[in-house]
């Protein structure tokens, strides 16, 4: 890649590197300025590695889906359903293993069951042509509604998990210190982020969410690529919701819930557009680490939890601004 | 493949939509290396040919061959496949996209596993504008996006992709619409880089000096059939406006 960068053909004049990057620029000039605030008014908190190591544990629940969802948004589709599929997919996962104690089984099943509800939204999308906000909203509730009818709202304790020998590859501490979600996250997010402008398949996705009949004329597959988008998000929210449960050790009706707005809310502070065609991996995965910083960074700075939404609130609305004011200066 | 047989032939190709016909008895060839324009009122049957060419839509009755092979063609994705392209103006770009991204869409080049070798992207698109996109403005690299490029470049953009991935015929739906003097001028040099390259066009437009000056061959269209047809050395400008304005004053007059 270097060499390619190295040999690339430049000439005065074209976009700046500051122009080609001013929304990853944007939002990492966030999440500094975000640290050093949070950094100079509760030191104590912000310079032991406590707190990093807690979000370690806690950011891979939702920022895998995150990455997933970067794919939908840029299509210019959206998902609401993920959330649900955690859920559902985690109660197969659950179930299975009190059921049969094999981890392995339990995790293939979830995985399944995840791609499966996947490819149910993208066919429906695709194929039936349902808008993908109305799709997922159907299914959103249908996948939840699922979880409540097989468990009549009752939990499954697995706590018997932890002695499983998978259980710490999944959340389990590398020296003693690195929780293993945190790993899977970055690698999820490197592969991902690579697909997504140095792959075909981003490639795809891009064009497709720019101009769907421009795509369909120079041969992509749009559909094709367009239900492999929403299979993928399945897939995540299933492998999240395998983190989630081996850490909690318990499954609750109501799992996989509270997600939503918060991952999307990544996904559009980190500059992604919600028209389709346009979107950073680098901006949502900063996006991720913002939400997941805010909540105990007010806390920690001697705000109450009550100003929590109010703030999130506030970097959404002013980032989403500022990123429509910079589109429209280009114009 | 046929080395004697026309690029494209068109025989008596027919098209109705319920009871309404659309387009009657076409016959025509189109040849390696020449540019024909397809001119005629609106309504007179022009884009209903050219989606039956693209595959958009099946003919009701006729035959289609393409290098001398007969041929059906069940959708945009299989006409471009053997090598019959149509460049529209609204649908050919991502604007938000990069150049590189731009040519090599649904033509990437990968090295392993699907992954996109963007050092031969983007200097093969360099390339491009250097030699054939007319792209000469300082301020447009290969990683400028689209949509800050003007009407006429991008018409050279989608034309110089066309060529560059081996369309035989390429197809123009009025390409000079709403541009320039100069941006006109500009397409009509595609346009001819076209025939230069050995490839032929179709060129739709509704400006007869536009299409005088580029095309070899003239077929108009009126109310679904093939009214008349001139080769450039047996008719003036001055007699293929005439030949419109007695066709459309009859078209009036017959609906009165």
């Amino acid at each position: 890649m270097t060499s390619a960068t190295a040999k690339s053909p430049t000439r005065a004049g074209g976009p700046s590197f500051f122009h080609t990057y001013r929304f990853q620029i944007s939002i990492i000039t966030l999440l500094v300025v975000l640290y050093a605030v949070f950094i100079i008014r509760a030191p104590g908190t912000y310079l032991s590695f406590n707190i990093y190591r807690s979000f370690m544990i806690s950011i891979p629940f939702f920022g895998l889906m995150a990455m997933a969802a970067t794919f939908i948004v840029t299509l210019g589709e959206i998902d609401l359903s993920f959330p649900s599929i955690a859920g559902f997919s985690g109660w197969v996962f659950a179930a299975t293993y009190v059921n049969t104690s094999s981890f392995i089984l339990a995790l293939v099943l979830c995985l399944v069951v995840g791609a499966i509800l996947g490819l149910i939204n993208g066919l429906l999308v695709t194929k039936v042509g349902i808008p993908s906000i109305v799709a997922t909203i159907g299914t959103m509730f249908l996948w939840s509604g699922l979880v409540n009818v097989v468990t009549e709202g009752r939990g499954i304790p697995i706590a018997q998990i932890t002695a499983a020998p998978l259980h710490s590859l999944f959340v389990g501490e590398l020296f003693g210190q690195i929780p293993a979600q945190f790993l899977w996250f970055l690698a999820g997010s490197t592969v991902m982020g690579l697909i997504y402008k140095r792959h075909r398949f981003g490639s795809h996705v891009l064009f497709i969410g720019d101009n769907a009949d421009s795509a369909r004329m120079m041969g992509i597959h749009v559909d094709r690529v367009k239900t492999l988008c929403f299979v993928t998000m399945g897939v995540s929210a299933a492998l999240s919701v395998v983190f989630i449960l081996n850490q909690l050790t318990f499954f609750w009706a109501s799992t996989g819930s509270g997600y939503l707005l918060t991952t999307l809310a990544a996904v559009f502070i980190g500059g992604t557009s919600v028209f389709g065609g346009r979107g950073t991996m680098i901006g949502t995965f900063v996006g991720v680490l913002i939400i997941a910083s805010l909540e105990p960074g007010i806390i920690a700075i001697g705000l109450t939890g009550f100003y929590t939404q109010f703030i999130y609130g506030l970097l959404i609305t002013i980032s989403v601004a500022v990123y429509a004011l910079m589109l429209r200066r280009r114009d | 493949m046929d080395a004697t047989a026309p690029l494209l032939q068109l025989k008596g190709i027919q098209k109705s939509f319920g009871h309404i016909r659309v387009l009657r008895d076409i016959d025509l060839e189109i040849n390696y290396g020449e540019i024909v324009a397809l001119i005629g009122d609106n309504g007179a049957g022009k884009s209903t040919l050219i989606k039956i060419i693209t595959g958009v839509y099946a003919p009701s009755a006729g035959e289609i061959y393409f290098k001398g092979e007969r041929i059906t063609v069940r959708d945009a994705r299989a006409s471009r496949a053997l090598g019959i392209e149509c460049v529209y103006q609204e649908r050919a770009l991502a604007e938000q996209q990069e150049l590189w991204r731009n040519v090599f869409a649904g033509h990437e080049r990968t090295t392993f596993l699907g992954f996109l070798d963007l050092g031969a992207q983007r200097r093969e698109t360099e390339q491009l504008m250097r030699t054939r996109m007319g792209l000469t403005s300082q301020a447009i690299t290969v990683d400028s996006e689209v949509g800050g490029l003007s009407g006429g470049e991008r018409q050279g953009v989608a034309i110089a992709r066309a060529l560059y991935f081996d369309a035989d015929l390429i197809i123009l739906d009025e390409p000079t619409m709403g541009l320039s003097i100069t941006e006109t001028e500009r397409v009509l040099a595609f346009t001819r880089s076209i025939r230069d390259h050995g490839k032929s066009a179709i060129f739709i437009d509704h400006n007869i000096f536009h299409v005088y000056d580029v095309a070899d061959r003239f077929i108009i269209l009126d109310r679904g059939r093939i009214a008349e047809r001139f080769e450039k050395s047996e008719v003036t400008r001055e007699k293929l406006v005439e030949t419109m304005v007695a066709l459309h004053d009859a078209g009036t007059v017959s609906l009165i």
